[in-house]
């Protein structure tokens, strides 16, 4: 899914992508990309900071995400949840979310009503009161959040553990929602400080998808942010992970019905020049039911429930190549692990035929086209290039999508996906005593 | 996908829930037509992407189904997919996946829906798939015991979830024996007990066109779809088909189910029966969930649980308006240590409903959010797809869309107030809590 969204126009050849978006710059710093689709009389407006947990200090983990909670808990001019009301009100949803890389606030309403949501963001932008006791109660909704998400879950509780293990010095190690101690401890002050240290037109840009004019809601958008100062933004050294030499590997016990396996194998971020093939990699393996991983663990040798690989490239920083599966019931995680090394293995010694690379690039194309049927699609598939450096880096994707042969899919194989570059968690279930 | 939950942080759930459908302020041009077969279709053109979305819904569902084989609905649905007359399993996803299609089968309380999602370029391609899968679909027996098999393990990991835990026991209790309140895949005894012979059985007497409605959104003129129909689907054979029943009536019993599972949070449904979507209530229901708990952060559960206690990540109530009798629930997670105030609450936001009159402000809030939000959900081809078939499920009119709003705005507040008293907080509720009993302390009531 990650690749999914990192996904966007498709058999529309490049020309007419970089014809469909316009880009702007207030004075301030503030960039707007603007991409008029009139399909239907709504628009889709979202406001991207550069700042997630990449940005964050060890004993402060979690703290964009408390913000993005706070930024909805009221300004100097609007109490709290005021903001979601004025945005139901008239009709449309309103939502946000942190990341490691960014945290992204949106609004999706009628056309005619957009101006509403520039209005009450670039208010939330400047304006926030992160009130001293809204944050003892809304720290409390994050842990509760926190028990859900992870706690409770333990496939995801072995992801959260696979993050902290496979990496050991770079800040994607840590849970964008944060350790439970530390958001136990996050402070208004601290919060305040992160809010105007990230917080600014420079340091932000806009996505609007939809049935607008670009003259005029660029009217809009520069009454609303355009008297707004820059700032300067410090830059937050991040730690460079030094290489993996040698095979990870760990048990996390947990109460669960079946064992769960995940791999994970360090690779490098898009745009670097083994992206496209390692794309192109997991949708053999893992795009759907005549995939490589399902066809052969799932439903011809009956050793998993369910197995998936994907790369996830989409970061400022290298990430990873993930290959995860459950064993089927009576099946234990070593066969399972056995029979996912041996699909890796077979990709490393035998190219892919020239069909297979076919359908896992058409696959890819059609899902670049099926994801502009939705205006908040297209709108996050455009925010997901800037953030990595440009919106027009969608072009440079497909083209090299379109550019992978069998041989180039082999090779990085072989490359990423060795034991000496490899960490793997197995969840075991553990029954407690009730 | 487990990895993004993982890695993405969402920070609000907006559930305007119970209202399942709603409409287009601006008018859909719909094009219906019945074939000789029976088959309802409906067609609406969008040119502006190489692009088409096929729903079909068949009146399949556990409503059709024995109760010893609860289950068969879903299996069938599972296996449409898994081999036909000309095509293997191996064929049929291979030759989706090829042209970066899509294809999928799953049943609901009250129907199948087979969805197709392909390029214009392949459309040709693509009706023939679907209408191979589901006039022909053979049923191997050997692809029956592994789909068993895949069914019978998810069930299993299901359980590692606490809410699926707790929505589990909370229908069982709210329905008793009715369809609707076991799960729709089934469980691994009755799973066992279908044989081949129950699912040929199903799948002749469920999957006819007169049983089935089609809708096609997209990059298609009407020609060009007729000439698809008159191809793929004017083979399709018209039966008689299972009478369905119109109402089912829970016996419900005051209850209150405690599981107990090593969990930080306690997960709690409370909730009874609620009414069919064909009751005309439904609107003035959907303006009172709304208030109550379907409205997100402007709903009075999230202000008072969430934004004011700080005790739970969301909160909401839900109407889930069934054909043939629904249901109604709040479902919450919140730490163990705080379940038994985070359920005085919300029998104190519920009994606050049935005794006084909402605000001015509140009713108005709910009805510009239901009327307004209608371009929403119609915002893409995929959706629209999907809507057309459940309009004509639940016989709303294809000018429905038109007379939503008028649904909508014509609710006061006494209606808002009537509603409450008949479909909330019945002396029967049923509650059920799954987490770390001894953390708490709920009695049995």
């Amino acid at each position: 899914m990650v690749i999914a969204a990192a996904v966007a126009f498709l058999f529309l050849a490049p020309v007419r992508l970089e014809a469909a978006v316009r880009e702007y710059t207030l004075e301030n710093g503030l960039k707007v990309l603007i991409s008029e689709d009139h399909k239907v009389p709504l628009a889709t407006f979202e406001i991207w900071y550069r700042v997630g947990s990449r940005y964050e200090r060890s004993g402060e983990t979690g703290l964009s995400h408390l913000l993005e909670h706070m930024m909805f808990k009221g300004t100097s001019r609007y109490g709290s949840k005021v903001f979601s009301k004025i945005i139901q009100r008239n009709g449309g949803t309103d939502n946000a979310m942190t990341t490691k890389d960014y945290t992204m606030y949106f609004e999706t309403m009628a056309s005619d009503r957009i101006g509403l949501a520039i209005d009450l963001e670039s208010d939330r932008m400047a304006n926030l009161t992160i009130d001293p006791k809204e944050t003892l109660s809304e720290r409390s909704v994050v842990m509760e959040e926190r028990r859900m998400r992870y706690e409770d879950d333990p496939q995801n509780s072995l992801f959260e553990n696979l993050m902290a293990t496979a990496l050991i010095a770079h800040p994607y190690r840590r849970p964008v929602i944060g350790w439970m101690s530390d958001v136990a401890s996050l402070t208004r002050e601290e919060l305040y400080d992160h809010y105007k240290e990230y917080y600014s037109p420079n340091n932000a840009f806009i996505v609007i998808v939809g049935d607008v004019k670009a003259d005029e809601i660029m009217e809009k958008i520069k009454a609303a942010f355009g008297l707004m100062k820059r700032r300067d933004i410090g830059v937050t050294p991040v730690t460079r992970e030094p290489g993996q030499k040698g095979e990870k590997r760990f048990v996390l016990r947990k109460e669960a019905e079946l064992p769960y396996l995940m791999m994970a194998f360090h690779t490098p971020a898009f745009p670097h020049e083994d992206s496209a093939a390692l794309d192109v990699l997991s949708t053999i393996l893992s795009g759907g039911k005549s995939s490589r991983l399902y066809r052969s663990l799932v439903y011809d040798r009956k050793i998993a429930l369910n197995a998936g690989a994907d790369y996830s490239g989409m970061y400022i920083d290298p990430f990873f190549f993930f290959v995860w599966g459950t064993p089927a019931p009576g099946k234990d995680a070593a066969e399972l692990e056995k029979g996912l090394s041996e699909e890796i293995g077979m990709i490393k010694d035998t190219p892919p035929s020239e069909k297979e690379v076919q359908k896992a690039k058409n696959q890819i194309e059609a899902s670049f086209i099926f994801g502009q049927d939705s205006l908040y699609m297209q709108a996050m598939k455009i925010g997901t290039f800037e953030v990595l450096g440009s919106w027009k880096l969608m072009g440079t994707y497909l083209e090299g999508i379109r550019k992978v042969t069998p041989g180039d899919v082999q090779r990085v194989a072989k490359k990423y996906l060795t034991a000496e570059n490899e960490t793997v968690g197995t969840l075991i279930p553990a029954k407690n005593s009730q | 996908m487990k990895i993004v939950r993982a890695l993405v942080v969402i920070c609000i759930f907006l559930t305007a829930a119970g209202c399942l459908l709603s409409a287009d302020a601006d008018a859909l041009e719909v094009n219906r037509t019945v074939l000789p077969n029976g088959l309802t279709v409906l067609q609406v053109e969008r040119h502006n992407l190489p692009i088409v979305m096929v729903t079909l819904l068949v009146k399949a569902s556990p409503l059709d189904e024995p109760p010893d084989k609860a289950g068969l609905a879903n299996l069938t649905a599972e296996l449409l997919t898994e081999g036909t007359g000309k095509r293997s399993a191996t064929d049929i996803s291979g030759e989706i996946e090829f042209i970066g299609a899509s294809l999928a089968a799953s049943a609901d309380g009250d129907y199948t829906l087979v969805s197709l999602s392909v390029l214009k370029k392949d459309i040709e391609k693509g009706f023939d798939i679907l209408s191979d899968i589901v006039l022909n679909p053979t049923f191997p027996e050997m692809e029956i015991s592994r789909n068993r098999e895949l069914i019978k393990g998810s069930l299993r990991q299901s359980e590692e979830e606490p809410s699926f835990v707790a929505s589990k026991a909370f229908k069982k209790a709210v329905y008793g024996d009715l369809p609707y309140g076991r799960l729709v895949a089934g469980s691994v005894e009755t799973l066992d007990a279908i044989q081949r012979k129950d699912i040929l059985k199903f799948h002749s007497e469920c999957y006819r066109p007169n049983n089935s409605f089609l809708s096609v959104v997209g990059d298609l003129t009407p020609d060009e779809m007729n000439s698809l129909l008159n191809r793929f689907f004017s083979g399709w054979k018209p039966a008689e088909v299972p009478k369905r029943p119109s109402l089912l009536k829970a016996e419900e019993k005051r209850k209150t189910i405690l599981i107990d599972k090593d969990l930080t949070q306690a997960n709690i449904v409370i909730g009874h029966e609620g009414l069919r979507r064909e009751n005309p209530d439904y609107y003035a229901v959907s303006v009172m969930n709304y208030i109550l708990g379907g409205g997100g952060f402007s709903s009075r559960l999230m202000q008072s649980v969430r934004d004011e206690m700080g005790l739970a990540y969301d909160i909401h109530s839900f109407f889930a308006p069934y054909k043939a009798g629904g249901f109604f629930e709040v479902s919450v997670q919140t730490k163990n240590e705080s379940a038994g105030t985070v359920i005085a609450e919300i029998e104190k936001q519920i009994e606050r409903m049935r005794k006084e009159a909402v605000s001015d402000q509140e009713l108005e809030d709910a009805k510009a959010y239901l009327t307004g939000s209608f371009p929403r959900r119609l915002d893409t081809n995929r959706k629209i797809a999907d809507f057309l078939v459940l309009i004509e499920f639940y016989g709303l009119g294809l000018d429905y869309v038109d007379r939503y709003p008028s649904y909508i705005t014509s609710v006061t507040k006494d209606d808002v107030l009537r509603v409450a008293r008949k479909y909330l907080g019945t002396d029967d509720p049923v509650m059920v809590v799954v987490g770390r009993q001894a953390k708490m302390t709920l009695k049995k009531r």
